[in-house]
């Protein structure tokens, strides 16, 4: 029942998609574990989709995932809500953290330099605003998508899209 | 490729005006500024009665957008100014950082600009504009010396910085999540508000109780000057899930509203105060950006500025706003120390204040 509610409210709907993995989040020291762990299952090229109301803890798992993969807890990791896509270097090679809240038309995305970042690896918050035929696209090839609800409080839970064979081996 | 930078430049010495050009966000705009820094001209495209006219749509995230509308906003900015090409000593385009598109297009129009006219170019960085607006000609009534403290307040930016002298600039403290500006549109979003979000808060919350709702007040009182803004704006996504879905009451809008721009006004003045602090030399303080436009910022900031003993200056909405007078004028600056990036400069998404030359 719950997991019919989410799967109605996902914003890949449209994309049939299939909840392969829940894992629920008591905390943002646990939304943070979770970043680590799939940053550690990354490889260059991935998407990773990043979708759920604001204050849903979509910045704070990028922001987690792109300091592990650079080394560096410290490593300032600002909102690309302004800039709608900001580049790092890791251990992946570069990564670049977008968010498509402001896009006001796919055709922007060339703009951003997109198809050249999908050749890296990209963190993608609001991936529903690039419309349905492209989020198609990346989740045919492949992507993680994750969405993330949360009942009001500080808990949170996480919806795993893709990755069948990588988070199989994730505990 | 050639060294564009060795380009003899016969005008390069000569005193006149500089054209100014803004594109590294969602405006596109053009500004005149006489030898002497006083505004021959400015347009800001979004802001004309008719912007329809300049390529039909005003920028967003479009750097096209951008580039249909400045040939004609140049045009008609020169015109004002009453003067030709011919007559301008530089052209100065903000170079970064930026929206990438946008800025390149701005870098780019205005270098190709320079060069045709033989004219000097001047690559601008946009925070750097906005620092220095304080010492505009005529908008202070005495002049504005350094040191001073700068706070960049935006959708993109919100940080402290310490202005040693053009060209030095000191970090003490920014956000490490979100910017002030984005807080406010997605709290504006919230609650149904539009977007964007800053300028709606503010008439609503006039209507609301700011004691209403007791909303955290992230980083308020630990060392440093840094901002944290991400966990307010959840806190009040988490008050608005308390009520049924829909359009909420709008007696519910202005308390929320109230009691968040609150929370925004006592932590700047908590950050600031620590600011003025790490910074005693300062005895002025300056606001730049969209958000220095809240007026309930700018009491606050009074407040806590004049507790320092020290002098506050925020420039009028149209120059904390992005415009093209700040950039003509940190431009009219750098000329005067002689030390800028011209041609060479390649358009930057991300440029710290502490990387530029001086």
């Amino acid at each position: 029942m719950l997991r019919e509610r989410v799967v109605n409210r996902h914003p890949l709907r449209h994309n049939r998609i299939m909840i392969s993995r829940e894992i629920h989040l008591p905390d943002q020291a646990a939304t943070e574990e979770l970043a680590r762990r799939l940053g550690d299952l990354s490889r260059p090229g991935d998407a990773i989709l990043l979708s759920g109301d604001l204050g849903a803890g979509k910045s704070t798992l990028a922001r987690a995932l792109l300091r592990h993969l650079a080394n560096d807890p410290n490593l300032e990791v600002p909102s690309p809500t302004f800039s709608l896509v900001q580049s790092y270097a890791t251990r992946r090679g570069t990564a670049h953290h977008f968010d498509l809240w402001r896009l006001g038309d796919s055709a922007e995305l060339a703009e951003l330099g997109w198809d050249e970042a999908m050749r890296d690896l990209i963190l993608v918050e609001w991936p529903e605003k690039m419309g349905p035929e492209r989020l198609r696209e990346l989740t045919d090839a492949g992507a993680l998508a994750i969405f993330l609800t949360s009942p009001g409080d500080d808990t949170r839970t996480a919806h795993l899209t893709g990755w069948p064979d990588r988070l199989e081996s994730m505990p | 490729m050639p060294n564009v930078t060795n380009i003899a430049n016969p005008a390069a010495t000569g005193l006149g005006p500089v054209m100014g050009i803004e594109s590294s966000c969602d405006e596109t705009a053009v500004a005149v500024l006489d030898a002497g820094g006083r505004v021959m001209a400015e347009n800001v495209l979004s802001q004309l009665d008719d912007h329809a006219k300049f390529g039909g749509v005003v920028p967003e995230i479009a750097a096209r957008a951008h580039l249909a509308a400045l040939p004609d906003l140049v045009r008609l900015t020169l015109s004002q100014a009453g003067i030709g090409v011919q007559d301008l000593r530089a052209v100065a385009a903000s170079t970064g950082p930026g929206l990438i598109g946008g800025v390149i297009v701005g870098a780019c129009f205005g270098k190709g600009f320079a060069i045709a006219a033989g004219k000097e170019f001047v690559a601008v960085n946009h925070l750097e504009a906005h620092a220095l607006t304080a010492r505009l000609p005529g908008l202070m009534a005495g002049p504005v010396e350094f040191p001073y403290l700068a706070l960049l307040i935006s959708g993109g930016h919100c940080q402290c910085v310490a202005v040693e002298a053009v060209g030095r600039y000191r970090k003490l403290g920014g956000t490490i999540d979100d910017s002030v500006g984005e807080a406010f549109d997605k709290v504006g979003k919230l609650l149904g508000l539009g977007w964007p979000g800053g300028p709606a808060i503010e008439k609503i919350a006039r209507e609301g109780n700011a004691a209403a709702f007791a909303l955290p007040r992230p980083l308020r009182g630990r060392a440093g000057c840094d901002f944290s803004w991400s966990g307010l704006k959840t806190a009040v996504a988490q008050l608005v899930a308390k009520y049924p879905a829909g359009a909420l009451p709008r007696p519910l809008v202005a308390d929320i509203a109230a009691s968040f721009q609150q929370a925004v006004v006592e932590v700047m003045e908590d950050r600031v105060d620590h600011a003025l602090a790490m910074y005693p030399r300062a005895k002025l303080l300056v606001v730049g950006g969209g958000v220095a436009a809240n007026l309930a910022i700018r009491d606050g900031l009074e407040r806590v500025v004049a507790q320092h003993g020290a002098r506050f200056v925020a420039p009028p909405v149209r120059l904390c706003t992005d415009n093209a007078v700040m950039v003509a004028w940190a431009a009219l600056e750098r000329l005067a120390i002689g030390v800028y990036d011209g041609l060479e400069a390649a358009p930057r998404p991300r440029w710290p204040l502490e990387e530029l030359r001086f």
